[in-house]
């Protein structure tokens, strides 16, 4: 499969269980080895890249929140420290309150309900300034309303990061209201890609 | 009991071991009916002990009489026949007989040597050999704890491992924590028994020197010195396994390589 996607562009990917969308999503930021082709990451083939540094460029978000213990700021703060950044406080609250979690940084993450986690993990993968986010169905073990309050802060903090953006969804409304172009993956292979009109149809359904 | 009826030694040692091997058999069946199943580990490994310790024993008696030299080539083979038993426990972690080998040969190797230079352990082949081989044996099971743990540590947190690496950890910071818990646990063992020297047990070397005649106290002593040499061999091996099981575990890029068997990560769990 050939795939581009451009600067500031959000791609989501759909398909079936098993399609291995969340396995393609892996290659990017390389938590799993291709066997084979080759990935350019800013016109660069991405194993000549240190994998920790492309990992510092290539932000993910996993469906599950895996927090670290301790608080909601040592979280943030894990990601920079990996570069011998001591993150301050005050940056640390400006990235929380674009996930709308101001004031709540010297909080201990034990006790968050699964909407909060996903964002203190969106602030913590924006933390290490990122060109490109990850997301891998970010919203498919919350409910409803988390759901949406997730999508919509994702979308916002994109936009104004001027973010790429590979998203995965099972989701086609999803990728309808937040993609600008759409892949559609089955058995592993690249079935059909483009923008969302081209993808999807009025009806929400594949065309 | 048997004593009174068998009045050669070597008569005796076969009713002995029938006895000590049905208690054995006794303990895995009470195992069984709390639906614990160690029938074919524990039958496996009560037959195989046995026949090594006998055949083991023979040779020894060859051996024994032979020059110093040998004990080394006796003791580098116990090494390597520990090293392939403590990997045996860990399958699934990749390098696991490479790491156990470099790990029991030089923590308990340089032990050995050590001692021998500054005269703590005999060079004579009937000192060298009984007391190297505690010294492997105890490195040997403080090596499988640390690989065993690491490895169900490492599966249990596939998921917060991933995230490190994906925020740009060095691999091996990932798994810090996990290789700190399997050291500390793995030496409890080597640790109490120092603790506990003379209290809870009187181990057999102090009972085998006061019965060829030596001094009590001098008995007492060298028994702790050898347990402070088990201590010392245990703890080597815990740390040099230690440091060479953290990068076993990731690919050259920085995968994250172990995976928990039949179960994916599960950050890749769900979706496509």
């Amino acid at each position: 499969m050939t795939v581009d996607v451009r600067k500031g562009e959000v791609l989501v990917i759909v398909g079936p269980s098993g399609a291995g969308k969340s396995s393609f999503l892996r290659l990017l930021n390389r938590l799993d080895e291709p066997t084979g082709g080759t990935v350019r990451f800013e016109g660069r083939d991405y194993k000549e890249i240190p994998p920790p540094e492309l990992r510092r460029r290539v932000g993910m978000v996993t469906q599950t929140a895996f927090l670290f213990p301790g608080t909601i700021a040592d979280n943030l703060r894990f990601g920079p420290l990996q570069q011998g950044i001591e993150l301050a406080a005050e940056p640390i609250e400006a990235l929380l309150s674009q996930v709308g979690l101001g004031g709540r940084a010297g909080e201990g993450v034990a006790h968050l309900s699964g909407g909060e986690a996903q964002r203190v993990s969106l602030a913590r993968a924006l933390a290490t300034k990122p060109a490109v986010l990850l997301l891998d169905e970010p919203t498919s073990a919350l409910d409803a309303d988390a759901k949406d309050e997730v999508e919509r802060l994702i979308l916002t903090v994109v936009r104004r990061n001027d973010l790429t953006c590979v998203m995965v969804s099972h989701d086609l409304a999803q990728a309808a209201r937040v993609a600008d172009q759409v892949m559609v993956m089955n058995k592993g292979r690249l079935a059909k890609i483009g923008k969302v009109s081209e993808v999807i149809n009025a009806e929400g359904n594949l065309r | 009991m048997l004593k009174e009826i068998f009045a050669n030694q070597l008569l005796l040692g076969c009713p002995q071991a029938a006895v000590a091997t049905l208690v054995a058999l006794a303990v895995m069946l009470l195992a069984r009916l709390r639906e614990i199943h160690l029938e074919r580990e524990t039958v496996v490994a009560l037959v195989r002990g046995i026949v090594q310790i006998t055949a083991i024993g023979s040779i020894l008696v060859a051996l024994l009489r032979g020059p110093s030299w040998t004990s080394i080539i006796l003791l580098g083979g116990m090494i390597a026949a520990a090293a392939k038993m403590s990997a045996g426990r860990s399958k699934g972690l990749p390098r696991s007989f490479q790491v156990s080998l470099w790990s029991i040969a030089s923590g308990a190797g340089s032990v050995i040597a050590l001692m021998t230079w500054a005269g703590v352990i005999d060079t004579r082949i009937t000192s060298l050999v009984p007391i190297g081989s505690m010294l492997i044996a105890n490195a040997m099971n403080t090596n499988s704890l640390v690989l065993n743990r690491f490895r169900s540590e490492v599966e249990s947190h596939v998921g917060l491992i991933e995230t490190g690496l994906a925020l740009g950890a060095d691999s091996r910071q990932t798994v810090t924590s996990y290789v700190q818990v399997s050291v500390q646990s793995s030496l409890i063992p080597a640790i109490d028994s120092l603790r506990s020297l003379g209290i809870v047990w009187i181990p057999g070397l102090m009972a085998g020197m006061l019965l060829s005649g030596a001094r009590p106290i001098y008995a007492a002593i060298y028994q702790f010195v050898t347990i402070s040499m088990i201590f010392s061999s245990s703890g080597l091996t815990a740390l040099i396994c230690s440091l060479l099981i953290r990068s076993s575990v990731f690919s050259p890029a920085e995968q994250l390589v172990l995976r928990p068997p039949q179960v994916s990560a599960p950050n890749v769990r769900s979706g496509g």
